[in-house]
This record gives C-alpha cells, sequence and structure tokens, in this order.
C-alpha cells in the first residue's frame, strides 16, 4: 500500500519534471525569438543594426510556458502529497524530500509573486532552478520512503520545516533577483541594454522587490528558529546547543538582519545591497548542502 | 606638570563619550552584527569540545602542535571563548545605548500631538486642490478619527498622523533581543545539567553520586537538586525492518516526585520529557547492558550483574568492557554485543538490526593490572591492557558459560539501558517570551507604515490635501485617493 503510493509519487514528480522542462523551452523560445531582426524597410531608413523587441509573435509561447509552470506545480504538489501519504508523515524527513518541497515552495513563491509583478522573465531561470533541484533529488538523494526517526516524531515538524522550506524558497528568489539586479547592472555599464534584456523591469524595481522578498519571509525565518529551538527543547534536552545546523541558521539569520538594518537605517541600495543579499542567500544554500551532506550534529538524519 | 595632567583629563571624558557615541552608532552595530555571524562560522566546521569530545582529541592526536595552538584561541570552545564574547558583549552594550534613548524618546512622541501643518501643502506629496464646500473638514476628521489616525485640528485644517506602531515594534523586537540574553544568561548561572546511565528494572536516585556526569551553573548547588525518584520499569524500542532505523522508543517509569509520596507511573518519549518543575528528565539514548556472572576457580561469585555496552553504529554493535577489580589477578574482559549476529569477512563480527534477535557476545579475557587503582579515570567502556596478558578468546550465546584458567564466566541474559539527561532551566521561559515578542515586534515595524495626512480650507475657500510617507513607504498615493474621493462626495 505504502510501497503503491511511493511509486505514485515517483510518476508524478517525473511528470512535473517533463512539464518544467517544457516550460523551460517555452520561457527559452519566448526570450529568443522576441528579438526582432532589422527589417529591409527599416535597415533603408538608416536603423541599420537596431533590434527591437516584438511580443505579438510570442505571446502564444509566454502563455504556454506560464501554464506548464503552473501544470508542474500542480504535480509536483501531487507528488510531495503522495510521498507524504507512503510515508503516513508529513514528507519532510530527509533531503530528498525537503529537495521536492523546496522547489514546489520556490516555484510557488515565483508563481504567487507573477499575480502582483510582471514577472515572467524571471521564469526561464526558475524552470531552470527547479529542474536542477529535482534532477539532483531524483538521480543523488533519492531514499524509499520509510517512517521517521523517533526524534522527528513531533507536531513541531510540520511547523518548524514548513515555516524553514517557505523561508527558503522565498530567499532563493529574492537572491535570483538580486543575482539579476547585479547582472543588469554591469551590463548597463557598459551601454544600453542588450535587446532580450529590455524586457526585464528596470534596476529600481528589481531593487525593491528582492528587498520586498526578504522583508516579507524574515519574521517567518525567526519564527523557524524560533520553532526549531523550541523542538531541540523537547527533543533534545536544550533550545540552544550550537549545533552546525543551528549555528549557520543563526549566520543566516544575522545577515538577513544586517541587510534589512543596511536598507532601512543606513540606506544602503543597488549593488551593494544586492551582494549583502547574495551572500545572506548562501549562508543559507550552506547550510542546506554542505552542513546536511558533510556536517555533523544532530540535525543528520537518515544517511542525508 | 600640572598642564600634561590637565590636558589627558579633559581629552579622557572626551574620548570616552566619542567611543560611547561611536559604539552606539547604528554602523558600529551593524559591523559587530556582522561580526557575530561570521565569528560564529569557525565553531560550525571546527569540532567543538562540548558536542563532539571525541573529534577534539582526535586533532590533538592528528597535529599536536596545530591542535595546541587551535585550543589557545579557543577554536575549540568557540561559542564560549573571549572573542565570541566580546563581540556579542559589545553588541548588545551597542544595542542597549540605542534602543533604550530612542524608547525615550518614542514614548513622548507617542504622547506629543503631531506637527503643524506646513504651509506649503504643495511641495508635499500627492498634493491635490479643489473648491471647498464647507463641511470637508469635520468629514476628514471623522474619516481619519475611524481610521484611527492621530489628529491635530489645526486654526484652518487638520495635521494627522499615523503609524507609530512602527516604531513601538522596532523597539520591542530589540528589547526582547536583550530579553532572550537575559534568559539564556539566568539559565546558565541558575541552570543544571546531567546524564546518567540507567538499566531497566534499576532506580534512578536524583542525587549526585548517581550521575554518569553533571554540571552546575554558578548560582545553583547540589542541595538544589528535586529529591524524585525514578525506577525504570520498561523500554521498548521499534526498529524498521527495511532501513533498519528506528521508529519508536517508549520507556515505562515509576516516579515519586517526593520521599513519601505513592509512585506514579508513567511514559516518557524523545519529545515528551518527564518534568519536575524546571526540571526535565529526557530521554536521550539506549542501547544493552549484558547480564554476566563472573565465578573464580573455587565457584564463588565475584560479579554479577548487568554491564552497559557503548553502542558503535545503528544496528547497536555494542562494545563494553567487564572488570572484575576484587579478582586475583585481576580480571577483565574486553566484550562486543551483538544484538543480531552475523559474520563479515572483513570486519569479523557484525550486527544486523538492532533489535536483539540472534544475540550474542564476543570477548577476549585479560588477566593482570586492571589501573583502576591508580587514581586515573577510567573509560567504563574500554580497559587499559598495557600491563595484562590474554588468557583467552570466546563467543557466547544467552544462557552459555565458558570457564578459563582461574575461573568461569556465564553470560546470562541482556537488558536495555536508557540514558537519562536531567536538565534544569528556569531562563528558557524568558527566553521563549523574548522570541515570541521579538517576532510581534518584527511583523509591527515591517508592516506598518508611518505617514501623515494634511487638509487645509484655504482662504480663497479652497481644499488642500497632501501627505507625508516615511521610508518612502508605498500606499500612501492610494490612501490620499480615496480619502479625496470621499471629502469630494463621490463626484
Amino acid at each position: 500500500m505504502s510501497q503503491t503510493w511511493a511509486y505514485i509519487s515517483n510518476y508524478f514528480i517525473y511528470s512535473a519534471m517533463a512539464v518544467y522542462t517544457l516550460s523551460f523551452f517555452a520561457h527559452a523560445y519566448e526570450t529568443a525569438w522576441a528579438v526582432r531582426a532589422p527589417q529591409t524597410d527599416e535597415a533603408s531608413t538608416g536603423s541599420l543594426m537596431t533590434k527591437t523587441l516584438d511580443y505579438t509573435r510570442t505571446e502564444k509561447a509566454a502563455r504556454i510556458a506560464t501554464a506548464m509552470m503552473i501544470l508542474g506545480f500542480i504535480l509536483l504538489f501531487a507528488g510531495v502529497i503522495a510521498r507524504g501519504i507512503s510515508a503516513h508523515r508529513v514528507p519532510w524527513g530527509n533531503m530528498y524530500e525537503f529537495s521536492i518541497t523546496g522547489a514546489l515552495a520556490f516555484t510557488g513563491a515565483y508563481l504567487g509573486a507573477l499575480r502582483k509583478y510582471d514577472l515572467r522573465w524571471l521564469g526561464l531561470l526558475v524552470s531552470i532552478a527547479v529542474l536542477l533541484t529535482l534532477g539532483t533529488a531524483v538521480a543523488v538523494l533519492y531514499r524509499p520512503s520509510a517512517p521517521l526517526v523517533p526524534a522527528l516524531k513531533s507536531t513541531w515538524l510540520v511547523i518548524h520545516v514548513c515555516a524553514a522550506i517557505i523561508s527558503g524558497g522565498v530567499f532563493l528568489l529574492a537572491n535570483v533577483i538580486a543575482g539579476a539586479y547585479l547582472y543588469l547592472d554591469s551590463m548597463e555599464r557598459k551601454g544600453p541594454r542588450t535587446v532580450w534584456a529590455q524586457r526585464l523591469p528596470s534596476l529600481e524595481v528589481l531593487d525593491q522587490l528582492s528587498y520586498r522578498l526578504v522583508a516579507f519571509v524574515f519574521p517567518l525565518w525567526t519564527f523557524a528558529v524560533i520553532a526549531g529551538a523550541i523542538w531541540a527543547e523537547s527533543a533534545w534536552g536544550r533550545y540552544w546547543g550550537w549545533d552546525p545546523k543551528e549555528t549557520w541558521a543563526f549566520i543566516t539569520w544575522v545577515a538577513y538582519a544586517a541587510y534589512l538594518h543596511a536598507r532601512v537605517t543606513i540606506g544602503w541600495r543597488g549593488r551593494r545591497a544586492a551582494w549583502l543579499c547574495l551572500f545572506a542567500g548562501s549562508t543559507f544554500l550552506f547550510n542546506y548542502i554542505y552542513v546536511n551532506i558533510y556536517g555533523t550534529g544532530k540535525h543528520t538524519y537518515s544517511g542525508l | 606638570m600640572s598642564q600634561e595632567i590637565d590636558l589627558p583629563e579633559l581629552g579622557a571624558t572626551g574620548l570616552l563619550r566619542y567611543s560611547w557615541r561611536q559604539l552606539t552608532s547604528m554602523r558600529t552595530a551593524l559591523i559587530l552584527l556582522m561580526m557575530l555571524g561570521i565569528a560564529a562560522i569557525p565553531g560550525s566546521l571546527i569540532p567543538q569540545r562540548d558536542q563532539n569530545p571525541m573529534k577534539v582529541t582526535q586533532y590533538f592526536t592528528d597535529s599536536p602542535t596545530l591542535a595546541l595552538w587551535m585550543d589557545r584561541v579557543s577554536l575549540f570552545d568557540v561559542y564560549g571563548s573571549p572573542w565570541f564574547s566580546a563581540i556579542y558583549i559589545l553588541l548588545f552594550i551597542s544595542l542597549i545605548g540605542c534602543v533604550l534613548p530612542r524608547s525615550v524618546e518614542h514614548f513622548h512622541a507617542a504622547r506629543a500631538l503631531p506637527p503643524k501643518t506646513p504651509k506649503n501643502l504643495e511641495r508635499m506629496e500627492f498634493y491635490s486642490i479643489w473648491d471647498s464646500q464647507g463641511d470637508e473638514i469635520e468629514k476628514a476628521q471623522s474619516l481619519l478619527k475611524s481610521s484611527r489616525f492621530r489628529i491635530l485640528m489645526d486654526k484652518d485644517g487638520i495635521s494627522a498622523e499615523k503609524g507609530f506602531t512602527r516604531e513601538t515594534g522596532n523597539l520591542f523586537f530589540h528589547l526582547s533581543l536583550i530579553l532572550i540574553l537575559i534568559g539564556v544568561g539566568f539559565g546558565s548561572l541558575f541552570g543544571m545539567r546531567g546524564e546518567a546511565i540507567v538499566n531497566v528494572g534499576e532506580r534512578f536516585i536524583n542525587v549526585p553520586t548517581t550521575y554518569d556526569s553533571l554540571t552546575f551553573g554558578k548560582l545553583l548547588s547540589e542541595k538544589d537538586l528535586p529529591p524524585f525518584v525514578i525506577t525504570v520499569d520498561k523500554f521498548v524500542a521499534k526498529y524498521n525492518t527495511l532501513t533498519n532505523a528506528p521508529e519508536d522508543y517508549t520507556l515505562n517509569v515509576s516516579v515519586v516526585e517526593n520521599p513519601g509520596e505513592p509512585s506514579i507511573k508513567k511514559i516518557v518519549k524523545v519529545n515528551s520529557p518527564l518534568k519536575f518543575g524546571s526540571t526535565n528528565v529526557y530521554l536521550q539514548a539506549n542501547g544493552y547492558s549484558p547480564i554476566v556472572t563472573v565465578r573464580d576457580s573455587d565457584g564463588n561469585v565475584a560479579l554479577q550483574g548487568p554491564v552497559p555496552f557503548l553502542p558503535q553504529d545503528g544496528n547497536l554493535r555494542s562494545i563494553g568492557a567487564i572488570k572484575v577489580p576484587d579478582a586475583d589477578p585481576q580480571i577483565g574482559f574486553v566484550a562486543t554485543f551483538l544484538p543480531t549476529q552475523a559474520r563479515d569477512s572483513v570486519r569479523g563480527g557484525i550486527s544486523v538490526f538492532p533489535e536483539a534477535l540472534d544475540p550474542k557476545m564476543l570477548f577476549s579475557i585479560w588477566r593482570g593490572d586492571l589501573g583502576v587503582n591508580a587514581g586515573i579515570p577510567q573509560s567504563v567502556y574500554r580497559i587499559d591492557t598495557s600491563k595484562m596478558e590474554r588468557i583467552g578468546l570466546e563467543s557466547l550465546k544467552p544462557g552459555e558459560s565458558y570457564s578459563y584458567d582461574g575461573g568461569s564466566i556465564t553470560f546470562e541474559g541482556f537488558v536495555p539501558w536508557v540514558n537519562l539527561q536531567v536538565v534544569r532551566d528556569p531562563g528558557k521561559n524568558y527566553a521563549l517570551l523574548g522570541g515570541i515578542v521579538a517576532i510581534l515586534g518584527l511583523l509591527a515595524s515591517l508592516f506598518t507604515r508611518r505617514r501623515r495626512i494634511w487638509i487645509r480650507i484655504t482662504e480663497s475657500g479652497k481644499v488642500e490635501v497632501a501627505g507625508l510617507a516615511k521610508n518612502a513607504a508605498p500606499g500612501l498615493e492610494v490612501e490620499i485617493a480615496k480619502l479625496v474621493t470621499l471629502l469630494k462626495g463621490e463626484k
């Protein structure tokens, strides 16, 4: 019974990967084909080298790209749920499960932000990132579905890990945007943006957006750390013990706190703020990858 | 001479004031915050003494000189080191120096009325002007009051302000960090922490001698231990047959909280400790204690009972030492307990499952000087065999005996043991309160906007509306547009 659900989960996740791949190609097509080569009559008027952006002919590709992203989200969601059913618990017991749930949270953050902001240009990066995460999860991190070790059997698993995964998804989205900011900024320093980059938002918008994402999710991350401390108190007999995972969660917290202070109080904007944002986000990634795989300490369970 | 003394005196006060200003400046606080983050890194990459003492010892064996120097700069004890403490103490002084004056200032500001309407409203943000119909001021007053603005009635208009919660939340957030630090400090001064291995069937009496390890906070002493007694009745571990991983540990105990009181049956699990006031008892680890009887050549019992063995892997292959110091010459057994035995061509005897399905004990017998009388503390799981000679090698199943030159050993069976961790931390509730206030303060400060709105009727009979958003917070434009529509009366 539970093995059947584990297989169903795997099929959903493979399907999600296929659909994300389609979304990736649709985004790539849109980005590439929207650039229009100069036409002959334009050439005669002197604008020989001017390429233009024309979205009318890629409108369909764009719609397909977003639709595939939503479909991928639904399939991945089903895969995560099925994984949970197969193990009779929330699917957050090992790194494979964190990765598929994290990819879900990341797509969710993107789709949520897409409703409010014109972020479709980010879809290409999002689909690549999700495909890489899922690919690594399936190829390297896969573990058979199994029950939890006693220390993980707690309501706090749902609360603490859920808060941490959502925070991670949003932090990474903010990181992608800060990275895009730095790239476009260096491009603008050399001259006007190349054609494909013209559709991307202005630097100010990117700057504000990554700040808002961080400010929005920082309280949730604080909550994730505190919920972890409460859980640690009931499972391990102390609420804070400088376990490597705890230490890096603290470092991430400090780095984002510094980022928020730098922006709100000292007025950092632009490049410096983007670098600080990238630094803070990379401490989160380091915690997830390095501490889980190479680290010692109490957060290492069931192999990975 | 006097001049030379005078100058530094004046300078000293100035220097102090200057240093204090520097320390409590935002920039310094921010640098200290980043330094704290960076200073925390080495402790997560280098093994720490209180988490992983074995690995620290390994460092000392592998490269003694390097380890010695690392130890001198507290790299094996980062979070208790002088430099780490220096950073967070400076940070907290800076924080207090920054937050307390701001709290006082904010307290006064929150009780004061909004400032008067500026003369030239058209220079402010989101300015609009139209012909008055006479009742705009009254309308605006009730509208702003109902959306909980603080209002100052000028002679020709209204000055309204909202969003003090932002600074209130901000201050509460920072004050709560101080509360967390107080909680941590209080816990370490008045707390205690100890561990004891207890065999199933045995009693744990909460006195210092029962503990295998015990540390007290500076302001707590041995007589503050609550006088409870725990009898370990039964311990059941369930394991997954596919992954061998543990699925559930259940510990049944009988508890006498105070002497003379009746004993109460309780269940302890990993995530639900026993509670005695601010003292908690946690189920931390478990293993097996083989029960052995050692007899001398005349058949007299030299040692009998369960001996706790230390698990080495997930399948609970456990090592231990059975020491018979009263025998003459002394006898020791260097032993391995395999709950579900199997043979591996490379590693020899291994365990393939953590539950005791097919238990076996392998041991070598040593005769000579155990070294237990030398006064040097020894591991109970190991034997220093440097002054001993090996006189036998055997493996036994439960119920079997083995005779050697000078005596015999019987492997009677086994019982599980549990490691009870006893922790008293009276500061944790303050830290928790601090954590809760920190989140609430953070939410208040990140999601409220401070802004001002002014409405005025000019001498020429026009209505002017304008606003000002602090920190360029978005949303005021919409708010003012809505207000203007309402004031114009849906025209």
